[in-house]
């Protein structure tokens, strides 16, 4: 379960955008993340409400755009959708290619906000 | 439902950001920089220091500590060895390792399921990096964890022992497709295996698109005369000093007017 400690640091780095442009509250975190990054979405999911307890990040909704696994094959000179435990060349078959997608772990953008969340229910 | 404010758009994205107080601010961040930046300064010593760093990673009870008890046995004699060793709760480990007369810091990871950058950067702190010439890191005794982290290692090497069958690559794809070599480890145990293909591990390798040297030894009986000399080499290359290419006979690479030397 190291999606708690990938949390953690993702809240730290939120927060850190947020203080740096004077904000109170972070809405919205959004990430990228590509299956072979080694990080489970649902976990992710778990462990951010634990990580974000008592920071900027408390309350925020976590968003995760999921990339696919793309590979680019030489002789072809092409790029191709691969699958996570196949990345040979989908049209040729051969196994040299090169991953140019899907192992993304990215931080993209926050929401921030100088006021905090309206209680619910 | 938009859980901003309750409104039927499908796609919030746009909506969050045009409600009065809230502002979007693109990051653009690995998740990982922390880790990947304490792992760059931990490289930074280790090269300074002239070592060849391993970081050791496979399944629990694939043979991680018997494999450095071997190879201290082969190399011990003949280049200064020490080990940081990831264990959940026990220092067994160390103790193997200590036993060996090789020095050993323990890290007790408790419930982490990985080491990271910080907890190597400490174990470094404790270890004389100067004195030393390989620096096996063994990692905490899981197929998942261990790696996602950077540790500032010169290679990964992951460890995948016959009985747990020949397609552990296919399953834990990023952990073997970040592996710099793999050890097939218990050869021994071989001849009472009847699923076990050495050959199949290099065909998924292959379909991971990693060109790793993929290697079958056993501890116990050997032969560990691949793994030896691979670390040799990788010993070899990590002391080899930079000298620029010599410029060719009669050739000015500076371009400064005669007479102005």
């Amino acid at each position: 379960m190291h999606e708690l400690s990938l949390c953690r640091s993702l809240v730290r780095q939120a927060s850190r955008v947020a203080a740096e442009h004077g904000a109170l509250r972070i809405r919205r975190v959004c990430l990228r993340i590509g299956p072979l990054s080694g990080v489970e979405a649902a976990l992710m999911r778990e462990a951010f409400p634990l990580a974000s307890r008592h920071t900027a990040a408390e309350g925020a909704r976590l968003e995760m755009a999921r990339c696919p696994v793309r590979v680019h094959c030489p002789r072809c000179r092409q790029e191709a959708e691969a699958s996570v435990n196949d990345l040979s060349c989908p049209r040729c078959g051969h196994w040299q290619t090169r991953l140019t997608g899907g192992d993304e772990l990215l931080l993209v953008s926050v929401d921030l906000a100088d006021t905090p969340l309206p209680p619910t229910g | 439902m938009c859980q901003t404010c309750g409104c039927a758009l499908p796609d919030h994205l746009q909506h969050a950001s045009t409600e009065h107080d809230v502002h979007t601010v693109e990051v653009l961040e690995g998740l990982k920089a922390h880790n990947d930046e304490v792992a760059r300064h931990n490289r930074e010593h280790f090269d300074r220091a002239g070592l060849l760093v391993v970081n050791l990673m496979s399944s629990p009870g694939a043979g991680k500590t018997r494999l450095l008890e071997a190879t201290i046995e082969a190399l011990g004699a003949r280049y200064r060895l020490a080990v940081i060793e990831g264990d959940l709760e026990t220092e067994n480990d160390a103790r193997r390792i200590r036993a060996r007369g090789v020095p050993a810091v323990q890290i007790t990871t408790g419930s982490a399921c990985h080491l990271d950058a910080a907890m190597v950067h400490r174990a470094a702190h404790a270890l004389p990096l100067d004195a030393l010439d390989i620096l096996f890191i063994e990692n905490v005794g899981n197929l998942v964890c261990p790696a996602s982290f950077d540790l500032g290692q010169h290679a990964n090497v992951t460890l995948l022992s016959t009985p747990e069958g020949d397609d552990k690559p296919l399953k834990y794809p990023v952990m073997f497709r970040a592996s710099d070599l793999v050890l097939i480890t218990k050869t021994d145990l071989l001849p009472v295996l009847d699923d076990f293909d050495v050959e199949a591990v290099a065909a998924h390798m292959h379909r991971l698109a990693s060109a790793a040297p993929v290697m079958a030894l056993s501890s116990k009986s050997g032969p560990l005369d691949a793994w030896l000399a691979w670390l040799e080499a990788g010993l070899a290359e990590r002391r080899r000093p930079f000298r620029p290419a010599p410029p060719a006979e009669g050739a000015c690479l500076l371009s400064r007017p005669r007479g102005l030397a």
